[in-house]
């Protein structure tokens, strides 16, 4: 026998579990309709496989688990679903949730189902994913999913196993009739469990005012071959109380803010156990339950075998309940249970009890007492609180005291709302201080990251605006230049010519303006007599002088320029399509600076969206400065491409304006003449751009353009815009969640990226097609990539999915968001893998010819690696202050990471393609080598760095783990490179081969 | 019938704090049974006296304060108060002194402090105090013993009348000289020159008349044990109350017995047990957590020695827990007890200004 410990305070409630543990457990009739919430208990709700109209089966699956921290749902009965929506769910608050309803037909007919034939022969893994599947979550109280549980043991040392029989709430019997009567399917579900943690010892804690049920257990137990101890506990609330019960049985605390796992030991109710019996055993999923139904107001009390989803009212019904009577419904003990107020809610899998109560059984509390201090909570609390004191801090919304008094070990088990003399509703106080504070805390958070991004942005706008004058001052150095240039032979740059009358134009108009605002000064100083007259004289007359001259320069070079601009008439067109770039982005930059003012809260979105017309604003400018220094042949193809983006862009931006105007015009809000003007302005440039593009191509198509080329920036493109979907999308989730009045708006620039991105993906598409048939050649390099998109997004989606389920089993609140990020690049991935096969398909009939720029490779993947240090860095730095942003710069990094290997990878596949074709495999050989050992390197390092801190017990220990597997994958990676590279040197059709598979 | 929404839990101890309250009046029922036995009925009359007094001023009070009167009548608290000064109290006090100590223990230390569970200060003990300070000759006027009165007669109480002619009408000097004398404390005090050994012979108080004393005490410590026993209250203040006298007295005891009474005198004579099972042990004016008890019962034992000791008044239990009352929160801000799953207890207090 285990030595007994004892825990702090507790308290003797009538039991009253008399009343209903008389009969055994009789099955519930089946009710005309189920209701299946979908959130069952803690976590993320399932998601829904079925659809209206559909007939089920019983134990057919009707809803998926999505997120680390949820299970099935599968049809309780046979029948039809005719609902899916909200109805009322068993919650504190009445609230109404997604349920989907079934019409049942009373055929109760099963799906073909059979158990597992030995379950040691699967994988823990498997198991515990068939756990997951069969919708097993705990039956006690939470409802924590049964195989997060389970999964306690790959990461912790598990010596402890407690399994809670000890149902220390009054009335509820529903497990000590389970034990009574099916102890031997318990035990079997007790192995189970034992055979997935392998705990040293296994103990069953069971009160003990439950004579019969110990014995059961007793007899199941005996000749176990597994080490299971039968502790009986005394009667005393709340010993079932998961932190009270380890105490109870091995003296060990759980430590405040841990949980049971860190400290060797993990919980399991026998109700859970029974259910993973019936699972592992005979397929059956965890659709019905044990529940009690007990109260004065029912003439029966008694324990059911109840479908999942019934609603309470058929349950009261078949116990006979004298509707006149009830007066309070609770659902679970009357210590913790909540009051339901609709007879219409269903049975979940955390169902235990349902008290149907009349008024001389739970009458009203009389009203409350001042506290006279008595301390008789404190002695019965069994997290050893000052519950007098938190009451008193509570009430006096003095949180930082209630925090310091531990107001966050509160259990809320009622203990010290029972005993109060005064009938002070503690429990309430504590749950509404701990809400206030917590609701503090997330305001706190968000204060202080808009401060964040106040200075953020402010230091981004300092650095904005010395680069624009940097580049503006470049420009007109150029220009000058240009100028000068164009004196000695006007004709031979015709390009320059263009720009330089563009920017004299501007100079001319500034001058002018100054000259006027000049004259107007001196004017109105002569007027009133002002002393510094003369100086205004001067600064007039300088102006005057200025203007004078920008006019002749303007002049001058209009006439040397003009028939030099009509000879490149894409290059005028990019040069508008730079303009325009540039008049966004300065559109862009007013609307965030009035933003900013009002302190929206779209701001960021603007932000982004402003560094993004910048890079566009940029690329165009550069594009034209391009198209102007290259010979015209070259340029022709490129042009056209850019052409056509711009002429996209430009639609897009006149969609955008036009919305904005639609927007302003049902709204009745903003300048509605400008947005008018500007959806015009837009229409021109649309007409314009689409103009300078159809030109473009009638002259372009008769070159003979290198499409490779195209491509690649095309598929870059696309990339790009796929990516600020994402961001962008998660932006906007991330707004919905907190309910931020931007969410809207945000999510219909989601869409608007997401028609870009199709568009980007269709024109990608177009020029691949064309090339295609364009140039037979290289196929094999398309090949590679696209072989390396594939695994890249393999070892994003499996990266991604380890830290999913690290997050989720720490309980993040982000764990949800992280499984749908797997969830997505699990698509891209299988899209990857889909261009992969179509390409390899393709080069199937074609014949190889490789040639990679090696150079422009390199150089891509050394700029990602400078933005994954720099991002590092940035991350690093907000971990160590612990700023809330921490995490999401952590994901940007990895995602950047990915970019920087996903480079990387194009250019060392290029360089070996290359050495295969090229004679200097031996040199690539070292190299590789080189980067296998210092990979190699690296991992030992990190790995004694993670053991040293794994020694210390250092939190960062896990972390330093992840970062050594890490490296070990990179190590893993060189090696195979250098490998593969190895069988280029000896094979070359062996290393084709390798590489096509 | 439209179905309640509350919060758990749905079930409650069927107790009160009136229930709370009646169970201490019931505990003092020995305690003024022996005095009225020994001291005659002087203490009976005052308790009722104070009791109606108590109750009046509490339901003025309420009314002032727009409250249900009724409804905070019922917890007893104020009856309670009543009690236990009118059981400090010596026998024959006059009832303006009993007036002047309920109105300032009710409506002063209770109500101007904001009502039951605000006030700092025992209010029976705050009453006490100011009643001993300024009414010194009516304080120190205890009652002798029947025993000394006649020690022919079985029980030679001054009779129901002739108390309440005492009390309610005005003092005949002849009854006070019969009826009264000094209390042991007194005696011990006063007693010129005399070893501690020659005193318990010599003055008749403390040969005969200390019997008196030790039955009412007894009498009081029936009363603490029924309490503890009712799990009103918890042992840590009252044991370590008496314990830390009972070590103190022994100790100089052990020193000095010429001088110093022994530790079983301090246990016995004055409001030691009442202090210790009723007035210490006053929830709202104490020490919150268990392990602040004994602290805050170990300062009550200290004061009272070194009060009686070195002191100018007759008795210091009042004086002594008035002083640890106003140490009780700083007590409590450095004995929180170790929460659940925490290494080690909170010390002080955060967020304080
Ligand atoms: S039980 Fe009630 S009256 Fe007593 S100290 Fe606690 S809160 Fe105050
Ligand atoms: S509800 Fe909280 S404060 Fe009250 S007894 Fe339970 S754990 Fe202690």
């Amino acid at each position: 026998m285990t030595r007994l410990h004892s825990f702090h305070g507790g308290i003797h409630p009538p039991e009253n579990k008399r009343q209903s543990n008389g009969a055994p457990i009789a099955p519930a009739p089946i009710p005309a309709q189920l209701v299946l919430p979908l959130s069952q208990h803690i976590g993320a709700p399932a998601e829904p496989l079925v659809k209206v109209g559909d007939r089920v089966l019983k134990g057919q699956v009707i809803a998926e688990p999505i997120g680390r921290i949820s299970v099935s749902l599968h049809a309780p009965t046979s029948g039809t679903i005719v609902e899916i929506g909200p109805r009322r769910v068993p919650h504190a608050s009445g609230m109404e949730g997604p349920c989907i309803v079934i019409d049942t037909d009373g055929q109760d007919e099963w799906i073909e189902h059979a158990g597992l034939e030995d379950y040691t022969q699967y994988s823990k893994s498997e198991l515990i994913n068939y756990i997951r599947n069969s919708g097993i979550a705990g039956m006690g109280g939470a409802g924590f999913p049964t195989d997060v549980k389970l999964h306690l043991g790959d990461d912790h040392i598990v010596n402890t196993l407690i399994i809670n029989a000890a149902e220390c709430e009054p009335y509820i019997t529903a497990d000590d009739m389970l034990i009574r009567e099916r102890a031997a399917q318990i035990l079997g579900g007790i192995e189970v469990i034992a055979h997935l943690l392998q705990p040293s010892h296994i103990l069953i804690g069971i009160e003990d005012n439950k004579p019969q049920a110990i014995r059961a257990l007793e007899d199941a137990v005996r000749g176990n071959r597994l080490n299971i101890d039968v502790v009986v506990v005394p009667t005393k609330y709340p010993s079932g109380g998961e932190k009270q019960l380890i105490k109870l049985l091995t003296g060990v605390e759980v430590p405040s803010g841990k949980i049971p796992a860190d400290v060797g030991i993990v919980c399991q109710n026998v109700g859970t156990a029974n259910a993973i019996y019936r699972a592992v055993h005979h397929g059956e999923p965890l659709i019905s339950r044990v529940v009690t139904i007990t109260g004065d107001a029912v003439n029966q009390r008694h324990n059911l075998d109840v479908l999942i989803g019934t609603p309470y009212k058929d349950l009261l019904n078949a116990s006979d309940v004298r509707r006149d009577e009830l007066y309070r419904l609770v659902m679970g003990g009357p210590m913790m249970g909540f009051t339901m107020n609709s007879e219409e809610i269903p049975v979940v899998k955390t169902t235990n009890c349902i008290i149907a109560a009349t008024e001389e059984e739970m009458p009203p509390a009389p009203p409350a007492l001042s506290c006279i201090r008595c301390g008789m909570c404190e002695q019965v609390c069994p997290a050893e609180l000052l519950p007098q004191q938190l009451h008193w801090f509570a009430k006096g919304k003095e949180y930082e005291k209630a925090k310091h008094h531990n107001l966050f070990d509160c259990i809320e088990c009622g203990a010290c709302s029972f005993v109060c003399p005064s009938n002070i509703p503690l429990v309430q106080y504590y749950r509404n201080a701990k809400a206030e504070i917590r609701q503090e805390e997330a305001e706190k958070q968000k204060a202080e990251y808009a401060r964040m991004r106040f200075e953020a942005r402010q230091a981004r706008l300092e650095q904005e605006k010395i680069e624009k004058e940097l580049r503006r001052k470049a420009r007109a150095e150029e220009a000058a230049k240009a100028q000068a240039s164009k004196k000695d032979s006007a004709a031979a740059k015709p390009a320059a010519a263009q720009d330089n009358v563009k920017a004299l134009k501007t100079a001319a108009a500034v001058a002018r303006t100054k000259l006027k605002k000049a004259e107007k000064a001196f004017l109105a100083a002569q007027e009133s007599g002002a002393d510094n007259l003369a100086e205004l004289e001067a600064a007039f007359k300088v102006a005057e002088q200025k203007a004078q001259d920008a006019q002749t320069k303007l002049e001058q070079a209009e006439k040397g320029g003009a028939p030099a601009a009509a000879g490149a008439p894409d290059i005028k067109a990019l040069k508008t399509a730079a303009a325009v770039a540039r008049t966004k982005l300065k559109k862009a930059q007013t609307a965030l600076k009035a933003a900013e003012e009002k302190g929206q809260d779209g701001v960021e979105q603007l932000r982004d969206t402003v560094t993004e017309l910048e890079a566009k604003s940029e690329a165009a400018q550069k594009a034209y400065d391009d198209a102007q220094a290259a010979p015209a042949p070259v340029a022709a193809p490129v042009d056209i491409k850019q052409l056509k983006t711009a002429a996209a862009v430009a639609r897009t931006k006149l969609k955008q304006a036009e919305k904005a105007l639609a927007n302003a015009q049902d709204s009745g809000e903003g300048d509605i003449a400008a947005l008018e003007a500007k959806v015009k302005e837009q229409q021109a440039k649309v007409e314009s751009t689409q103009k300078a593009f159809e030109d473009a191509e009638q002259g372009g198509g008769a070159a003979p353009a290198t499409p490779a080329i195209d491509l690649a920036p095309l598929k870059e493109d696309m990339e790009k815009a796929l990516a600020k979907v994402e961001k962008a999308e998660v932006a906007a989730k991330n707004a919905e969640e907190k309910g931020l009045p931007t969410a809207e708006k945000m999510r219909a620039g989601v869409d608007k990226l997401r028609g870009k991105y199709e568009e980007a993906k269709k024109a990608f598409e177009d020029a691949q097609a064309q090339n295609a048939s364009a140039a037979p050649a290289k196929p094999a390099i398309d090949l590679a990539p696209l072989k390396e998109d594939m695994e890249k997004a393999l070892a994003k989606v499996k990266k991604a999915d380890a830290a999913a389920k690290n997050a989720e089993e720490k309980g993040l609140p982000t764990a949800e968001k992280m499984r749908a990020g797997v969830e997505k690049l699990q698509g891209k991935y299988e899209e990857a893998k889909k261009a992969f096969e179509d390409a390899q398909a393709q080069n199937a009939a074609s014949a190889p010819a490789p040639t990679v720029n090696l150079d422009e490779l390199k150089a891509d993947m050394e700029a990602a690696r400078g933005k994954v240090e720099k991002a590092e860095a940035a991350a690093k730095n907000a971990e160590e202050k612990g700023l809330p942003t921490a995490e999401k710069m952590r994901a940007g990094v990895a995602k950047l990471q990915g970019k920087y290997e996903e480079a990387k990878k194009a250019f060392e596949d290029a360089q070996q393609q290359n050495a295969a074709s090229a004679p200097a495999p031996a040199a690539n050989l070292a190299e590789l080598k080189a980067d296998m050992d210092a990979a190699r390197g690296k991992v030992e390092k990190a790995d004694a760095a993670a053991k040293n801190a794994e020694a210390k017990g250092l939190p960062t220990a896990e972390k330093m783990r992840a970062g050594v597997e890490k490296l070990r994958g990179k190590y893993e990676e060189a090696r195979s490179a250098y490998e593969a590279a190895g069988g280029v040197v000896e094979n070359n059709t062996e290393a084709d081969t390798v590489t096509l598979d | 019938m439209a179905l309640i929404r509350s919060s758990s839990p749905h079930l409650h101890k069927v107790n009160s704090t009136g229930d709370v309250m009646r169970t201490v009046l019931l505990a003092t029922l020995p305690g003024l049974a022996a005095m009225t036995f020994f001291f005659g009925w002087g203490t009976l009359i005052n308790v009722i006296w104070a009791s109606l007094l108590a109750v009046g001023f509490e339901a003025a009070i309420m009314k002032l304060r727009n409250r249900p009167v009724s409804f905070y009548l019922k917890d007893y608290s104020a009856v309670v108060t009543a009690v236990l000064l009118a059981l400090a109290l010596p026998p024959f006090a006059a009832w303006w002194v009993t007036l002047v100590g309920v109105f300032v223990a009710i409506v002063v230390a209770k109500h101007l402090y904001g009502g039951l569970g605000q006030n700092p200060f025992n209010p029976a003990m705050v009453a006490y105090a100011l009643l001993l300070i300024s009414f010194p000759v009516e304080m120190t006027r205890w009652t002798a013993p029947f025993v000394l009165v006649d020690a022919e007669s079985s029980w030679s109480v001054l009779s129901l009348g002739d108390t309440l002619a005492m009390i309610f009408g005005g003092l005949d000097a002849s009854m006070i000289d019969t009826y009264t004398g000094a209390t042991p404390l007194d005696a011990l005090r006063h007693r010129g020159g005399l070893t501690t050994e020659e005193a318990w012979r010599q003055v008749p108080v403390l040969a005969d008349g200390i019997g008196a004393w030790h039955a009412v005490s007894a009498a009081y410590v029936m009363g603490g044990v029924f309490l503890l026993y009712r799990k009103v209250f918890t042992w840590h203040t009252p044991v370590a109350m008496l314990g830390s006298l009972a070590v103190l007295s022994t100790l100089f005891f052990a020193v000095e017995p010429d001088y110093f009474p022994d530790p079983f005198f301090h246990l016995t004579v004055g409001g030691t047990m009442l202090g210790a099972f009723f007035i210490a042990t006053d929830p709202v004016t104490a020490a919150t957590s268990n392990k602040g008890k004994i602290y805050y019962g170990i300062g009550i034992g200290l004061l009272i020695f070194v009060i009686r000791t070195w002191g100018g008044y007759p008795d210091a239990v009042a004086f002594a827990v008035l002083l640890m009352n106003l140490t009780a929160p700083f007590i409590d801000q450095y004995t929180q007890p170790r929460t659940y799953g925490h290494a080690k207890a909170n010390r002080g207090m955060k967020g304080d200004a």
